[in-house]
């Protein structure tokens, strides 16, 4: 990996570890920042990349996540305060999905932890979190390090990436569950590649995370790529896995909730209860940051909460105000993430909606811009809140998985 | 001379805040005057050649903080403005290591992680608190800060908006307001960074024209007003104005002319003119008079009432007020006409920071020793310097090839402990700039063709900004919002009826903003019944 590379005031984006193989299998020079890394929104078609999920695999390069290690004689005191869920429940190989709250209940973001031995954790998230774990280690016998340049991470998903790991050499996989992680091999150019593989992903689908050393990284993407086959296997990029996770009922960042660390207005945080998260936050394991304030709202219950929609028609709704009657007159809340779904064949949405609205079965209206040749037309469209996920396909459970 | 021309307003004062002020007044309908005492508009905004070929911003040389509101209301981009970022910064170090500022905010990250990951990520949670303070302090920019000891409804009014306003933010924010607004600079950075080198080049700003140091108390508040501002929406970013600063004023003059304004340049005014209680014109130096219902002052506090207003038309304890009001100088100016790019081995070839602010204090202590030079009356050692170079980007101000360098400079006593400034004096303090700069530039010494060296004093003789200082009076809490400049004096209103002011004294100060100008129009015209 050790290519020259230009300072950062040139050149201020990383490349992972991955992107020269990206920037080869790129026809369209789609690339967009991710966390400070150069990252691929789309190879060829978001359209094509989609269903290499859906229908057989997919590689998508999520080094740029950002990693942490936590150590220490504190560290699952010192988590079990940070964050929401109980984490003693938490063994070693296992993975959790969780949120961290500031006091006031506000989510400062999610992400997983991974339980890697008796007090020691891998957290994986979205955005830096130095500054605030730094500040709620007060107290904490803990070792908190960024590990996010020193692992390499790949996600392969879709439903014949069980087979296809399996093809390169993967043992033992068949056993792994859901939310489960073990060290795994495969050959490699001269010695085996050891690698931590997690049954997870961001895709509702059956899918698996790769761990691996940044100099792995080429062999084992080529290796994945040469097995593919006639069935397939492709690289995606950022636009595909907006559709799949939307499809999933998953929420991100920046589009779904902005960080309590990062918003400047008042009332623009969000709780995980109004994120539809309550599930994550657990009153019974004893004191957590946030917990009086979430308590207290769990009692009031929500102002708003993050709901499901279909829509009528096909056109995405995206950034749409809703309302509750078809003449506009009064808002109930708006569009987070849209995507049309080629798999359910719904116009599918994420709404934040206000309190009276939440309920499955509500109806509202949503105002959409359409574009006829440069003549625009708004229109006020039907839809309907709806269970999340939209798409949860059984396979994804299957342990061992279905052999294609 | 007898009585000359009847206005219905005249402005003493050509500096920005007298212009904004004046094309205000004029678009009302208003026959207006603007009396300046040099042979050229301007005040502290002005661009002038003192070498051939070269032009200066020779006061304020950088800007943000101008109100949008006023220069779209006042068409000033049609009069010929037009301000351009500034690409970066820099401080540079002692042991050849510098810090950068870059507008990427990945570079930046990066750059910061460099010194300190750990500032790198707090970096994020410090941008964010500024801009929520931001957020408060901006809504009372262009008001009229509320008498709350006024039963008037319009002062229970704004009263009501400014309690609805803090109110807001939610308790958690409005104790942070509270501490912000009264800590000092070093204090608050304390709490998001560990290196020197961050916490010394973001503390630059909180003692600019201000005669505290950064371990002082509310200097925490004048580094928030120099965040405040933005260029097209990017809070925060400073920019060039095209031509130098004189050309917000060049360009506030022509929109005042368009509107139908007067401008008399080289008519110094001797005295504002009081009868029964009413400001009834001004007297020159010349002993012409010129009467106006109107009379609106754009000098500082001190110069409108201790020296242009006699004091039998004023109360006592106003002109005690007016006697105790901060308006220390704290700072000089060099401007430098080059040869040509000076070298800074510190900053990276090809690196944007050259094209911004460039620095070479790098700690806080380094700061703070500085200011204690200040206070035993002599110019500091080791200054502070907000450096730029506005002619890689602006092609108007020099020849191709040459450049000019503006070196803001912070302390410089306005009455040094050895006497009386003299022209020797005035050369070393020069010398002592020039020899700290040329520390960090092997080649720039060289490269001088020109240097104009201004002390406090000098400031004050060409300007006529009391002891030099650049806001017209100190920003800290106790002189701001209802107390800026006098408590029960803060809604641009004299003692004296029909007479206003409108400088940078005044409500919400200064950094070339134009609000008190803006501000002190409305009153006027509201007073006069007419539409604001």
């Amino acid at each position: 990996m050790s290519t020259p590379t230009e300072p950062h005031y040139r050149q201020p984006l990383l490349k992972t570890p991955f992107h020269e193989r990206a920037r080869a299998l790129s026809q369209i020079d789609r690339f967009i920042p991710w966390a400070g890394y150069t990252t691929v929104d789309v190879f060829t078609s978001a359209e094509q990349e989609y269903f290499s999920v859906r229908n057989a695999s997919s590689l998508f390069d999520l080094t740029p996540m950002v990693k942490y290690r936590v150590a220490g004689a504190d560290a699952l005191r010192f988590l079990n305060r940070l964050m929401t869920r109980d984490l003693a429940k938490l063994k070693p190989g296992k993975v959790a999905y969780v949120v961290w709250c500031d006091d006031a209940g506000m989510i400062i973001d999610d992400g997983t932890v991974f339980c890697t031995g008796p007090n020691e954790y891998r957290i994986c998230t979205a955005e830096r979190q130095m500054d605030w774990f730094t500040a709620s280690a007060i107290g904490f016998d803990v070792r908190i390090s960024e590990v996010t340049e020193e692992v390499a991470a790949l996600a392969v998903q879709g439903p014949t990436s069980y087979s296809l790991l399996r093809a390169v050499g993967l043992a033992g996989l068949e056993r792994l569950k859901p939310f489960e992680h073990g060290q795994f091999s495969m050959p490699g150019a001269s010695a085996p590649i050891t690698m931590m593989v997690s049954r997870t992903g961001f895709t509702g689908d059956l899918g698996y995370e790769l761990w691996m050393e940044p100099a792995d990284a080429g062999v084992v993407w080529d290796t994945l790529m040469r097995h593919g086959g006639t069935r397939g296997v492709r690289p995606i990029g950022s636009q595909a896995l907006n559709m799949v996770r939307i499809e999933a009922g998953f929420v991100l960042p920046n589009l779904d909730f902005v960080s309590a660390a990062h918003t400047l207005r008042i009332g623009t945080e969000r709780s995980p209860i109004e994120l539809g998260l309550g599930w994550l936050v657990d009153f019974k394991k004893g004191h957590f940051t946030g917990r009086r304030a979430l308590l207290a709202e769990q009692t009031r219950g929500p102002r708003r909460q993050l709901v499901g929609l279909d829509i009528e028609g096909t056109k995405p709704a995206h950034n749409s105000l809703l309302y509750t009657q078809r003449s506009g007159r009064t808002e109930a809340g708006s569009i987070t993430s849209a995507t049309w779904s080629p798999t359910c064949k719904r116009n599918l949405a994420l709404a934040m909606v206000d309190a009276p609205y939440i309920a499955t079965g509500s109806v509202l209206w949503v105002e959409i811009y359409l574009n006829r040749e440069l003549v625009w037309e708004r229109r006020m469209v039907r839809a309907r809140v709806v269970e999340r996920p939209f798409f949860a396909p059984a396979r994804r459970r299957a342990t061992p998985p279905a052999e294609f | 001379m007898g009585v000359t021309n009847r206005y219905d307003a005249i402005i003493v004062g050509a500096g920005h805040n007298g212009l904004v002020n004046a094309c205000y007044l004029a678009r009302a309908g208003l026959k207006v005057l603007v009396l300046e005492r040099n042979p050229f508009v301007g005040g502290a905004a002005v661009s002038r050649s003192l070498y051939d070929g070269f032009t200066y911003s020779n006061c304020s040389y950088v800007c943000s903080l101008l109100r949008t509101e006023i220069i779209r209301a006042l068409a000033l981009p049609q009069h010929g403005l037009q301000i351009i970022p500034y690409e970066g910064g820099c401080t540079m170090m002692r042991d050849g290591g510098h810090l950068a500022v870059y507008d990427n905010h990945d570079a930046l990250r990066r750059e910061i992680a460099r010194h300190s990951p750990h500032d790198a990520e707090a970096y994020e949670r410090y941008v964010r608190d500024m801009l929520r303070h931001c957020r408060f302090i901006k809504p009372l920019l262009l008001r009229e800060p509320p008498d709350p000891t006024s039963f008037r409804p319009r002062d229970i009014h704004e009263l009501m908006f400014l309690g609805k306003h803090f109110h807001n933010l939610g308790e958690a924010r409005m104790y942070d307001t509270l501490r912000f607004w009264t800590m000092s600079c070093a204090d608050m950075l304390e709490e998001y960074f560990e290196s020197e080198i961050v916490k010394a080049h973001m503390a630059g700003s909180s003692i600019i024209g201000t005669a505290l140091g950064p371990r002082s108390a509310g200097t925490a508040y004048v580094l928030l007003h120099h965040y405040m501002g933005s260029i097209d929406g990017a809070v925060g970013a400073w920019g060039f104005a095209r031509g130098g600063m004189g050309a917000i004023t060049q360009a506030l003059a022509s929109s005042f002319k368009a509107s139908g304004g007067e401008v008399r340049v080289s008519a110094p005014v001797e005295q504002i003119r009081v009868r029964g209680g009413r400001a009834t014109g001004v007297v020159l130096d010349d002993g012409e008079e010129i009467s106006a219902p109107v009379v609106v002052s754009n000098m500082d506090v001190k110069r409108t009432f201790l020296k242009t207003v006699a004091a039998e038309h004023l109360p006592a304890e106003f002109i005690d007020q007016v006697r105790k009001f901060k308006i220390r100088g704290s700072s000089g100016k060099l401007n430098i006409a080059l040869d040509g790019l000076p070298s800074f081995p510190a900053i990276p070839q090809g690196s944007p920071a050259m094209r911004g602010d460039l620095h070479i204090t790098d700690t806080i202590e380094m700061l703070e020793r500085g200011y204690d030079d200040w206070k035993e009356g002599r110019w500091s050692r080791a200054p502070y310097v907000d450096m730029l170079i506005p002619t890689q980007i602006d092609p108007t101000m020099t020849p191709d090839g040459k450049h000019y360098m503006s070196v803001f400079v912070q302390y410089c006593p306005y009455q040094l402990a050895d006497g009386d400034w003299t022209d020797a004096k005035r050369q070393a303090f020069g010398k002592t700039v020039i020899d700290a700069i040329g520390a960090h530039s092997p080649d720039f010494k060289d490269l001088i063709l020109h240097a104009e060296i201004r002390t406090p004093k000098d400031i004050e003789n060409e300007v006529g900004l009391t002891e030099g200082n650049i806001f017209q009076g100190e920003l800290t809490f106790d002189q701001l919002l209802f107390n800026r400049p006098v408590p029960g004096y803060a809604q641009y209103r004299a003692p004296v009826r029909g007479m206003y002011m409108c400088g940078s004294s005044t409500h919400p100060g200064g950094g070339v903003m134009g609000a008190p100008g803006a501000n002190s129009a409305a009153a006027i015209l509201r007073d006069l019944g007419r539409k604001v």
